[in-house]
């Protein structure tokens, strides 16, 4: 469902995202990991169409990120970084937008608010503008207009950060839930996340891809916890 | 078209949800009114609206850069524009949305000034056409200068540069055409540049406006100036949405 292609995104003279390559399919739950400024978040932002790649393209369900930037968005839910949201509008509005510009009304409108609403726990603070609430709650929020419009593909930057345990318990829960029939990339600093929900990790540092493999493949081969996997491979490989 | 509707609509509503919106049209409103009568609204001893008008161009080259430097320079400092963007809606779709909202607000600014027509009915027999023609050139000056203050909200994240910058491009646009530069400017140019000068300036056309004399050649300034700015606006923030 996700091909990337030889992505390539410069900030002037850094090199955010360096010839990446990679596929995803149906089923699979994608753990994006790395250090800190990475490109992570860069290569996630490209998928989700918006930042235009310097060279190289990606295919998402069969529609292309420079050439169809808008039908990618449609089949797209994605969640940013820190869950940015307008501020001054209510839950309820501001998830109402989102059906209007995904062209979900009248009925199907209902449906999907009556279905994304109690699976995110967002009850309780529907009709509370956004900028009262706490960052667990933005953060669902954050994941109810993803899971809106029911995409077939879901791009999560680090969904559970600042998240308490109980409900970093509940959105793995609902990402595994939903993994069955979707393609689904997160990216997360926490590796036991990665244990739990992953069945495919791919490690990346400074732009480039390190490792694209499984959680208990890269365990079994390196005989020690995802956590020392990580700090030998981010550490000890030189890049040329 | 969906996008640009669905923007269009949570834009416009979003103003009137915050204090902000009201504070200005109360401050719009004050100074609209008052001015004309400070300037001898009733010394003049005629049932017109041209003191009003007059001073219309003065009061936008404030009042419009603070509606227009939220537009932008919030969305991009909240991060919120990475959410707008990444919904399926074009750019073009999202920054007309915005300021075509903008402008809807600032012509019911314009709207609720009705007293001052009334004013002018009640106490004579103002000339319609005048009055329509005025609102008409207020409208699309709003316009101009929004589509100015849309341009500088996108260049920075920081409202006050983008108020500021605002300010002195609409500034120089209106007094570039005004008696006094004018005359300065005939001293040290030759007079075919200073006809140039005069004729890129908002004065001459919307003076002519005001007349009464609906002229292509002023319509057409201001779609101009309007498509120009909103376009380069677009392009900067396309450059600028991640940085």
């Amino acid at each position: 469902m996700i091909e990337v292609q030889r992505l390539r995104c410069s900030f002037g003279p850094v090199i955010a995202v360096d010839d990446i390559s990679f596929q995803v399919r149906k089923g699979d739950v994608l753990g994006f990991l790395g250090p800190n400024g990475a490109g992570k978040s860069t290569a996630m932002k490209m998928l989700a169409c918006f930042l235009v790649p310097d060279s190289g393209t990606a295919t998402l369900c069969g529609y292309d990120i420079l050439k169809d930037p808008v039908r990618v968005r449609q089949v797209v839910g994605y969640l940013a970084e820190n869950a940015p949201a307008y501020n001054e509008m209510t839950v309820g509005g501001f998830l109402n937008f989102v059906c209007d510009v995904r062209h979900i009304t009248g009925a199907a409108r209902k449906k999907a608010l009556d279905r994304i609403v109690p699976l995110c726990s967002i009850e309780s603070v529907y009709h509370q503008t956004i900028e009262t609430l706490s960052k667990g709650y933005r953060r669902r929020v954050g994941l109810a207009q993803a899971l809106i419009h029911d995409p077939q593909i879901l791009i999560l930057d680090e969904p559970t950060d600042g998240l308490d345990p109980n409900q970093k318990h509940e959105v793995r829960r609902l990402i595994t839930g939903m993994a069955k029939d979707k393609c689904i990339i997160v990216s997360t600093h926490i590796l036991e996340e990665v244990e739990l929900i992953c069945n495919r990790t791919i490690i990346i540092a400074r732009g480039k891809i390190l490792v694209d493999s499984t959680p208990q493949e890269l365990i079994q081969k390196y005989h020690c916890s995802l956590d020392e996997v990580f700090r030998k491979i981010t550490s000890t490989r030189k890049i040329a | 078209m969906n996008g640009f509707w669905s923007v269009f609509k949570r834009e416009l509503k979003g103003y009137f949800a915050t204090p902000v919106a009201y504070v200005f049209l109360v401050i719009f409103l004050f100074f609209s009114g008052y001015l004309p009568f400070r300037d001898g609204f009733f010394e003049i001893r005629q049932a017109e609206l041209r003191l009003f008008f007059a001073n219309l161009p003065l009061l936008f080259i404030f009042m419009v850069p603070s509606t227009a430097m939220r537009l932008w320079a919030e969305e991009r400092k909240t991060g919120s524009i990475e959410f707008l963007l990444t919904l399926p809606v074009t750019v073009s779709q999202a920054v007309l949305g915005k300021f075509f909202a903008a402008w809807a607000f600032l012509g019911i600014a314009l709207l609720l000034t009705f007293p001052m027509p009334v004013t002018v009915y009640y106490l004579g027999q103002p000339d319609t056409g005048l009055i329509i023609t005025g609102y008409l050139g207020s409208f699309l000056l709003a316009g101009s200068f929004l589509a100015i203050g849309s341009f500088f909200s996108a260049l920075t994240k920081n409202q006050v540069i983008s108020f500021i910058l605002s300010v002195v491009a609409c500034g120089v646009l209106v007094y570039a055409g005004m008696s006094t530069t004018v005359n300065y400017l005939s001293s040290v140019l030759p007079a075919g540049a200073v006809r140039v000068v005069e004729s890129l300036s908002i004065q001459s056309h919307f003076d002519s406006i005001l007349k009464g004399v609906i002229k292509l050649e002023d319509m057409a300034y201001f779609i101009i100036l309007i498509v120009a700015w909103i376009s380069a606006c677009a392009v900067i923030l396309e450059e600028r949405k991640a940085a």
